[in-house]
């Protein structure tokens, strides 16, 4: 996993509100291989149409948004599926953050898993930014993971939740397994002392 | 750093559940559960990689239990009916993984394999007070069966085949109580469609829902199941509902369910998950069912359904500018108008089967509808059974002759049209009555546009080619 600890770069708007993972990444692509680029099945279809020309409409096919790093988004973007799929998506295609009033549980996780910042402003002013970020292609926002401080183009800086072991893991590029297996101890013992255990 | 005990006093049966699980907290407020079973499916390929490639195996194979279902053939069953090369190796990934770690594997040519949610609590692999993990959202099933069931990512996957354990912060209560006898032609689809309907579909988020009430109570499991799978809809991470007798009966004799002396062990534990008196719950939703219709999606997202006997919203009486947008994009994507009537609506499609209503008493609502009538002329019906135990035994009811003199075709078991990964689509602009659950964007194959119901309105669909309020064919 790679580390995160600062990010300046074109945000894109994705203004539908309970944007699923199944628009992110439809399920066909399910059976692809990890080594395969999924940036290109990111959203695959409303950017390309069935011939796979690319939709003009959508706003990941308009030039200021092309090289968009950060994704503002309504409020449940990633519920549905569970699918890591559509983290991976957005991973390969570039983007590091998602800025949204809320999430999708399993996605939420799923960001933090593979060095995707999931950050969750209130929507007082995610909307407005929606709608500052559609009118001003190409505006950037600048995120400082180490303060927990978000950049918007206005100027006005906001801070954001995250967890201490999340963060350190996202700082660190570093996951979950070896520091559970470091506890490999606690898990044997709670296994062998536990009455009514299946 | 010692492990934090559960708050004293009265506590839920999801506090219960989550205590006796706790192996070990961490600083930011997380725990590390201990998950008792660990269901496996085709698409778990990328997360057994994870794990090769970091050189481990597997800590716990016998917790593990697998089937294919979301790359299987409707059309006919076995390795030779799926063709396409990228869909078998996702099927050859799973047997391989499985084989290699000694993973039990419900197969191909196996008489237990079906979908995974409908898979493990009829093999009595899903019980209660467990904690049930699966890389799909539609875990939460199992919940059904009074265990703490949830949907985990690829990544997490690969952690809880390593430690057999889950890092996971604990989500807030919340119960919504059903009470009431329901209508006739009203089933568990049409309960969770109004409770979402009700709430939203991130109504839920950041909660596990306890489902409690007279109508849960009188609920048979399968139902119970239904109402539980549709519950991560409403943004929950987990849909609960406490063992009863009901449960016991369902489970007693089930192949992997405990036997004799450990039957009557598990009992004595069993009797003790339910919610306390006086318990907290931070958030409570209560609904009488006897108000419930038969329900219909008419958007494309499961929030977006109403009574059969609505008309379709009109999006200008929204005043918030988002969801007037996002209901409008519905409408269009839909094919529908403001203020139509959603009873009439011609339908070319019709899919019966899912982890949502792929079981027994499934494809007996069905086939009751279905019963001495033909689908109408111009529309394709499809009934996907659950498992080939669901199957077998509709056939030994007979229903499979329902459906096939009524013009349905009777396939084999899995996921299907529900998610169209088998390659299972309808073709663009198609209007399909799915029983399954979710109608997403794309869901079916692109363009086309589902209306989620319950078996029975599905069958009601098929035989008149229009949706249809279901209660006209019971004659009530």
């Amino acid at each position: 996993m790679e580390s995160l600890t600062h990010l300046d770069a074109v945000a894109v708007p994705i203004v539908v509100i309970n944007c699923d993972t199944d628009q992110i990444l439809p399920a066909r692509f399910l059976q692809k291989p990890r080594s395969d680029d999924f940036g290109q099945f990111l959203f695959r279809a409303l950017r390309f149409g069935p011939d796979g020309a690319e939709r003009p409409g959508f706003v990941l096919n308009q030039a200021p948004f092309r090289a968009s790093r950060i994704v503002v988004a309504n409020h449940n973007f990633g519920c549905g599926s569970s699918r890591e799929h559509a983290v991976w998506a957005l991973y390969d295609y570039g983007i590091r953050a998602v800025i949204a009033p809320s999430f999708g549980d399993i996605f939420f996780i799923n960001c933090l898993k593979n060095g995707l910042l999931p950050i969750v402003l209130p929507e007082t002013v995610v909307l407005p930014l929606l709608e500052h970020l559609s009118v001003n292609a190409g505006s950037s926002i600048s995120i400082d993971l180490p303060a927990q401080t978000v950049s918007l183009p206005d100027g006005v800086s906001h801070g954001f939740e995250l967890e201490p072991f999340a963060k350190e893991c996202l700082l660190r590029g570093m996951d979950e397994i070896d520091y559970t297996l470091s506890h490999r101890d606690r898990i044997d013992a709670f296994e062998r002392d536990r009455v009514n255990g299946y | 750093m010692q492990p934090e005990h559960g708050p004293a006093g009265p506590l839920t049966l999801y506090d219960k559940i989550w205590n006796s699980h706790r192996v070990m907290s961490r600083d930011d407020g997380q725990d590390l559960l201990f998950i008792d079973r660990h269901f496996i499916h085709d698409v778990t390929a990328q997360s057994f990689d994870m794990l090769r490639q970091r050189g481990l195996t597997p800590r716990s194979p016998e917790r593990i239990f697998g089937t294919a279902d979301h790359y299987v053939s409707s059309a006919a069953n076995g390795m030779s009916a799926v063709t396409d090369p990228e869909r078998r190796s996702m099927i050859l990934a799973l047997q391989r993984d499985a084989a290699e770690s000694r993973i039990t594997l419900f197969d191909m040519d196996d008489s237990r394999r079906g979908i995974v949610h409908v898979v493990g609590p009829e093999q009595g692999l899903s019980l209660p007070g467990m904690t049930v993990v699966c890389a799909d959202s539609h875990t939460s099933t199992h919940g059904a069966m009074g265990a703490l069931a949830f949907g985990i990512g690829a990544t997490e996957v690969a952690h809880v085949l390593a430690t057999q354990c889950l890092w996971q912060r604990k989500s807030s209560n919340m119960r919504v109580t059903l009470d009431g006898t329901p209508g006739k032609g009203v089933t568990a689809k049409d309960l969770i469609l109004a409770v979402i309907a009700h709430i939203g579909v991130a109504g839920a988020a950041g909660h596990v829902i306890e489902y409690a009430g007279s109508a849960i109570a009188g609920l048979s499991m399968e139902g119970r199941l239904t109402l539980c799978n549709m519950t991560i809809e409403a943004g929950a991470r987990a849909g609960m509902i406490a063992p009863d007798e009901t449960t016991f009966a369902y489970l007693a004799g089930r192949p992997y369910a405990p036997e004799g002396e450990q039957w009557d062990r598990a009992m004595g534990h069993w009797r003790t998950l339910f919610t306390d008196p006086g318990a907290c719950f931070n958030r409570e939703v209560h609904i009488d069912v006897a108000g419930i219709a038969p329900m219909v999606t008419w958007g494309t997202t499961p929030e977006y359904a109403c009574a059969i006997d609505r008309r379709v919203p009109d999006p200008a009486m929204q005043p918030d500018p988002d969801l007037r947008a996002a209901m409008s994009s519905a409408l269009d994507y839909m094919g529908l108008v403001p203020n139509e009537a959603l009873e009439g609506v011609a339908i070319d499609r019709v899919f019966i089967g899912s982890c949502t209503n792929g079981r027994i008493e499934d494809m007996r609502s069905a086939a009751e509808v279905a019963r001495g009538r033909r689908i109408a002329s111009g529309v394709e019906a499809w009934v996907v059974p659950g498992s080939h135990e669901v199957r077998a035994q509709a056939e030994a009811e007979g229903l499979d002759r329902v459906f096939r003199e009524a013009g349905f075709q009777w396939r084999f078991p899995g996921c299907s049209m529900c998610l169209a990964t088998n390659g299972d689509i309808a073709a663009p602009g198609q209007r399909c009555a799915s029983t399954s659950n979710r109608n997403f964007v794309g869901r079916q194959g692109p363009g086309v546009r589902t209306h989620l119901m319950s078996p029975a309105m599905a069958a009601a669909a098929a035989v008149t080619g229009r949706l249809t309020d279901v209660r006209r064919l019971l004659g009530a």
